[in-house]
């Protein structure tokens, strides 16, 4: 089917690059190209562009400069904790046991499923029915040889925004570590790192209009943990290899301005994302949103669509240039359904049918009249086609 | 760029035999949505020959287009000859699958038999292709081939 309009609505997967980011990007590929750690003057205006683009990340979450050191990614800064954390602690004699969520980022999971293998022991919590993970949950894990906390910010497929504030203060009471990947919370919420009590924090800078391949980690003055990358001297002696200095530049920039537009960022994508599940409750019989709508991720809306399948979802969308992820087993390669979903209480007939729509700030009004028009038709066609509906039930 | 070839993408977009048939000799129901997938096939026939089939599927794009492709198979065949419609025939007719997505085309294939089953059932027939098969199998992975 050939069709020219195309509305991306997975924001929560990727973002594109904005133009001013990527306007302070390209010198950064040609004539400034000097290596940040060399002496001479290309070399040290390297240098100055990575010190500007650390103060300009630390100032969307209200950290100093020197606490943030910049990763290959979100997933490398939630390695970075989990394994450098896990081994300092170990080797000091403090315990082994790390406390995190059963609704985490991969990142984190199957980390901590690697530390298991290898001789930690991990708690997942649960979570209650709209994702939130309760300090009071959190306070009855904790062990004498807990280590380190690690529960994420906002979830990425239900968008629930976690009490972070509350759980750190539940981890500082026992003098144990508190990390938050917040790579869906940064830039979409407001941050404040010390007034909050996060002492690490994983960052990506592609989910907020910034270059892939570029992230970071926050870690609060004080704190010591051994390097995850070895080599060089960069980022501070703790993150060894050649800066990724356009992706740093671009990143800075992203940050810069998801500071600048934050509160209009969140009522546009608050208000588009409502407008979104208002038509969609308006025309479509038998769906369930999942989530809680009080503290939500401003862009997201995951919506199960009964007696249908996601990936058929996905498809018949995409054939109309519309552009969403699904929390389908089928549309997996493991072919496992969603364990957020699962996490939540969804059923599995359900979780097979769940769309996550995630807007943005490129999003508009037009876009989701659209996407309305499409999706309704594509709903119906597949109840048409499939062997369960509303009168047999499931 | 697609995640299926374009027959399969064919077989999905414009499925061929969706419906029910209101007085068909044989249904077979094969999956169940709990696993994310589960297919209706309904057949008429006349004189050993099946002379029409319908199906009905909730799954994903793979498991519409096989049982879309399979009911074409099956259409116009004998009873004996519709047995021989093998997943990895049905695959073979789509051009291909996703490794993942080949149980998908075991589901069609037993759905078709289990159709076929309640045929014979229901008028005292027996079909040397149904020799060994259970309706009610369900490991849907068993006699998978790529």
């Amino acid at each position: 089917m050939s069709q020219t309009r195309r509305v991306y609505l997975d924001y929560s997967a990727t973002t594109p690059v904005k133009e001013e980011v990527l306007k302070e990007m390209i010198p950064y590929y040609t004539e400034k190209f000097g290596n940040p750690s060399s002496l001479y003057t290309i070399g040290l205006e390297s240098k100055a562009a990575i010190d500007k683009a650390r103060a300009q990340v630390a100032g969307l979450i209200n950290a100093d400069p020197a606490e943030v050191y910049f990763t290959g990614g979100g997933s490398e800064a939630d390695n970075w904790t989990l394994f450098s954390v896990a081994n300092a602690m170990k080797t000091k004699g403090k315990g082994n046991h790390i406390i995190t969520s059963k609704i985490e980022h991969h990142a984190v999971l199957h980390s901590c499923q690697f530390l298991e293998k290898n001789g930690f022991e991990v708690t997942y919590l649960d979570c209650e029915k709209d994702g939130t993970i309760t300090p009071e949950s959190l306070e009855a894990a904790i062990r004498p040889d807990t280590i380190l906390v690690s529960i994420m910010f906002i979830n990425n497929e239900i968008g629930t925004i976690e009490p972070v504030e509350a759980l750190a203060k539940v981890a500082h009471d026992h003098g144990i570590l508190f990390h938050t990947d917040a790579v869906q919370a940064l830039g979409n919420t407001h941050i404040e790192v010390k007034k909050m009590g996060i002492d690490m924090m994983s960052m990506s800078s592609h989910k907020i209009y910034g270059p892939k391949g570029e992230g970071a980690l926050y870690m609060r003055k004080g704190i010591k943990i051994p390097s995850f990358i070895h080599g060089g001297a960069q980022e501070m002696g703790k993150r060894a290899g050649t800066e990724n200095l356009p992706g740093i530049v671009g990143f800075g920039k992203a940050a810069e301005l998801a500071g600048e537009n934050l509160d209009k960022h969140i009522k546009h994508c608050t208000d588009i994302r409502n407008y979104l599940l208002d038509q969609i409750k308006k025309n479509i019989p038998d769906v369930v949103v999942n989530g809680n709508m009080e503290h939500r991720h401003p862009g997201n809306a995951n919506v199960t669509f009964e007696y249908i399948e996601g990936e058929s979802i996905l498809l018949l969308l995409d054939s109309f240039g519309i552009a969403v992820s699904t929390g389908s087993a089928c549309s997996s390669k493991s072919l496992k359904p969603s364990h957020v979903l699962a996490a939540i209480g969804v059923p599995d007939e359900m979780i097979h049918g769940t769309i996550r729509f995630t807007v943005g700030d490129f999003t508009t009004k037009e876009d989701i009249d659209y996407v309305i028009d499409c999706l309704t038709k594509v709903v119906s066609r597949l109840r048409e086609i499939s062997s369960v509906n509303s009168k047999k039930g499931w | 760029m697609g995640l299926y070839n374009d027959t399969v993408m064919d077989h999905f977009m414009n499925p061929r035999n969706v419906g029910e048939i209101e007085d068909a000799d044989g249904t077979g129901v094969y999956g169940s949505p709990v696993c994310g997938d589960m297919m209706q096939v309904q057949i008429k026939v006349k004189d050993d020959i099946i002379t029409d089939a319908k199906f009905k599927t909730f799954g994903c794009g793979s498991a519409i287009a096989s049982s879309s492709m399979a009911t074409t198979m099956i259409i116009g065949k004998s009873v004996e000859d519709a047995l021989e419609v093998s997943n990895k025939k049905i695959i073979d007719e789509l051009g291909g699958l996703p490794a993942v997505k080949v149980h998908c085309s075991v589901l069609a294939d037993h759905a078709i038999k289990s159709a076929i089953y309640d045929y014979a059932q229901k008028n005292n027939k027996t079909y040397k292709g149904l020799e060994g098969f259970d309706p009610n199998e369900d490991d849907d992975d068993e006699g998978a081939t790529e």
